[in-house]
């Protein structure tokens, strides 16, 4: 309830941890408008920092197709975790004559454990996200936007009401965009919880107010999306990115991350966990785990760092020897895990992998949404043989099992990414720390487990 | 939420009526999307701000302003985690379960919240203040362990915070 919002010191708040005096216009496209007391940058100031001269340049330049192109250039990979270019994306947007003007939605659903970036962007910077909107629908002749919410990101509502409100009366949106004749609107949707949703094709399926199930690609959203039009889904970060690139062009976008990385741009990079100073940093796109770590003050309390998590619950794990590698998209695909939402996740040596890995499949399994037998079935049961290993329950075998049912779940297995997410932190820390597992075998065979296929248990 | 009408009593019937505002809202909704089925969701939403939770009967009066099947309805109202479609206390704690907080302190602070409330996920205090959930990870994990109460979000909680930070809630 609103009137209660100040009244608790524990109250949280959204936070970028460089100081304004840190973050300039040419190395910080996504926060060098942020504010030290981390107000909200509403539209005035927001036009002082340069705001919607993106908009301003891409209209009146007048033709969507220098936009994409220049997107293509720059390279800006999805930072919704798939890493997917998001200039080839709007390229291949069914547009033009014979094609209904479709949907720009903004994935803004973050639920990856661990991910806490697109929170800060729209609480304190609504404005970016509205122009980096109008910008994709410009480029992919778009109608009408939808920034698709998660429901508890009630301050992120808030923001991003007010802001499209503002952004409306001063001629930034529809019906004719700063006097350019183009015409595009956009409105918050919210949803109503299961992490299910931020898959793109759910996530359509949830607009539509069905189930959030995923839908079979192809047909890909930009072929047949939101009531059977072309549509654009992309991510907060990712959308974010857009104005800058436009303005500055991209080159300029491919100089940020100067020669630590094939990837461009630069990354809203995060750390949580038990470590010092949790938090986010811009930085050049393929900063080390080092840096980040170092930022985030180290563990806290004389902890060691046993493994991490580049990027949410879905990446798979790595060991303190991988800190030195640039975190991007290549790079880290190569050692076998994702960069993903690129916000690490620090795991102490004090933390036992299986109980780690119980509570990351509890999630899994919880947040299935059904539908295909391996990702429904497999999930709890996975659930299930971790929570005999962690009690020292476990029966030879068991661990044979994790690794059949996370093969079962792996990629092209199932309708949609949820399963193979499960898979890839559980593959990985069998493989690295498969002694604690073995540790949890404390039955012989000939005992089975009393209830191997807990139905509705998780 | 409201707790001057008892809304247990609310049950199945197809002649319920939608709360003139509620209908108008819902209504209103409509201008956002190409079909008006894409207004379940917050329809639900809006009839749960009045009631707390969301009524049987109001599955099909919400059917019948949207022009769409109850079943379709009854289908959004239960797939969704953070719609209810049983009576919730006053004020609904969601604690979020996710790694970030499993590394900082959630066993901790849920046995606390257990202890000092008397009841497990998806129960309710006798006296219908609290009822107690666990939610995704909240993207503040920054500030983990992290939890919301109604709708506003805390972090880092500790155990010895609760006392003050239920207060808040009478
Ligand atoms: C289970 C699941 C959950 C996802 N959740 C999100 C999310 O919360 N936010 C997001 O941007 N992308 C999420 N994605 C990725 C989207 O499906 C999609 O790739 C992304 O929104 C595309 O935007 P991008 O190319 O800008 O990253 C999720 C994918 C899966 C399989
Ligand atoms: S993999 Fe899991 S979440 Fe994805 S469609 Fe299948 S059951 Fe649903
Ligand atoms: S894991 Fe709890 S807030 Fe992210």
């Amino acid at each position: 309830m609103s009137q209660s919002r100040q009244r608790q010191p524990l109250t949280y708040r959204s936070r970028i941890l460089q100081p304004e005096s840190e973050r300039a216009a040419d190395t910080h496209p996504l926060t060098w408008r942020l504010r030290d007391d981390g107000e909200t940058v509403w539209l005035d100031e927001y036009l002082r920092k340069d705001g919607y001269q993106a908009v301003r340049k891409a209209l009146s330049e007048g033709d969507p197709q220098t936009v994409i192109a220049t997107m293509k250039k720059a390279n800006v990979r999805g930072r919704g975790g798939a890493g997917f270019s998001a200039g080839v994306k709007w390229s291949l947007t069914l547009k033009g004559s014979g094609h209904p003007r479709g949907y720009i939605v903004c994935n803004a659903d973050e639920m990856e454990p661990g991910t806490f970036k697109d929170r800060l962007l729209m609480e304190q910077q609504p404005h970016l996200l509205i122009e980096g909107m109008i910008l994709a629908a410009w480029a992919n002749n778009s109608r009408y936007g939808y920034v698709f919410l998660r429901g508890e990101y009630v301050e992120a509502a808030r923001s991003l009401n007010r802001a499209i409100e503002e952004a409306r009366q001063a001629g930034w949106l529809s019906p004719d965009i700063n006097g350019s004749g183009f015409d595009f609107d956009l409105a918050v949707h919210t949803g109503a919880g299961r992490y299910i949703c931020g898959e793109e094709t759910a996530l359509i399926n949830s607009l539509e107010g069905k189930r959030a199930n995923p839908r079979a690609k192809p047909p890909f959203p930009g072929q047949s999306g939101a009531w059977g039009k072309p549509t654009v889904v992309n991510n907060v970060e990712t959308l974010c990115n857009v104005p800058a690139v436009i303005l500055h062009g991209a080159d300029w976008y491919q100089g940020l991350s100067g020669d630590r990385s094939e990837d461009g741009g630069s990354k809203l990079y995060g750390c949580s966990g038990p470590v010092a100073n949790p938090g986010l940093w811009e930085l050049p796109m393929g900063t080390t785990g080092t840096e980040i770590l170092d930022r985030a003050g180290g563990l806290r309390d004389g902890l060691r760092l046993k493994a991490w998590l580049p990027g949410g619950a879905s990446t798979g794990f790595l060991l303190p020897e991988h800190l030195e590698l640039p975190l991007d998209f290549d790079t880290i695909g190569k050692t076998g895990s994702r960069l993903g939402t690129g916000l690490l996740t620090v795991v102490p040596e004090t933390t036992s992998m299986v109980s780690l890995m119980r509570n990351l499949e509890q999630f899994f399994a919880r947040e299935s949404c059904g539908w295909c037998t391996p990702c429904r079935d497999g999930l709890p049961w996975v659930v299930k043989l971790l929570q005999s290993l962690e009690n020292g329950q476990g029966e030879p075998g068991d661990i044979e099992m994790l690794e059949k049912l996370a093969a079962d779940c792996g990629p092209g297995l199932t309708f949609c990414a949820h399963a193979p997410g499960a898979a890839m932190p559980l593959a990985s820390a069998i493989r690295y720390f498969r002694h604690e597992f073995e540790q949890g075998i404390g039955k012989p065979r000939a005992q089975a487990h009393q209830d191997p296929i807990p139905a509705g248990q998780v | 939420m409201t707790d001057s009408i008892d809304t247990t009593r609310i049950i199945s019937s197809d002649r319920f009526e939608l709360h003139p505002a509620d209908e108008t809202a819902i209504v209103r909704e409509l201008d956002h999307y190409e079909q008006p089925q894409a207004a379940t969701i917050e329809a639900l939403k809006i009839v749960q701000r009045r009631y707390g939770w969301i009524p049987d009967g109001t599955i099909p009066a919400i059917a019948r302003v949207l022009g769409i099947g109850p079943a379709a309805v009854e289908g959004v109202a239960t797939f969704y985690s953070l719609l209810f479609r049983q009576p919730v206390g006053r004020h609904v704690i969601l604690i979020c379960d996710s790694s970030s907080c499993f590394l900082t302190g959630f066993d901790e602070l849920k046995a606390a919240l257990v202890q000092q409330l008397g009841i497990d996920y998806g129960e309710t205090t006798q006296d219908r203040r609290f009822t107690l959930l666990p939610v995704c990870c909240l993207g503040a994990c920054d500030g983990a362990p992290a939890m919301m109460i109604d709708d506003d979000t805390y972090g880092p909680v500790r155990p010895e915070d609760l006392d003050t930070l239920l207060e808040g809630y009478p």
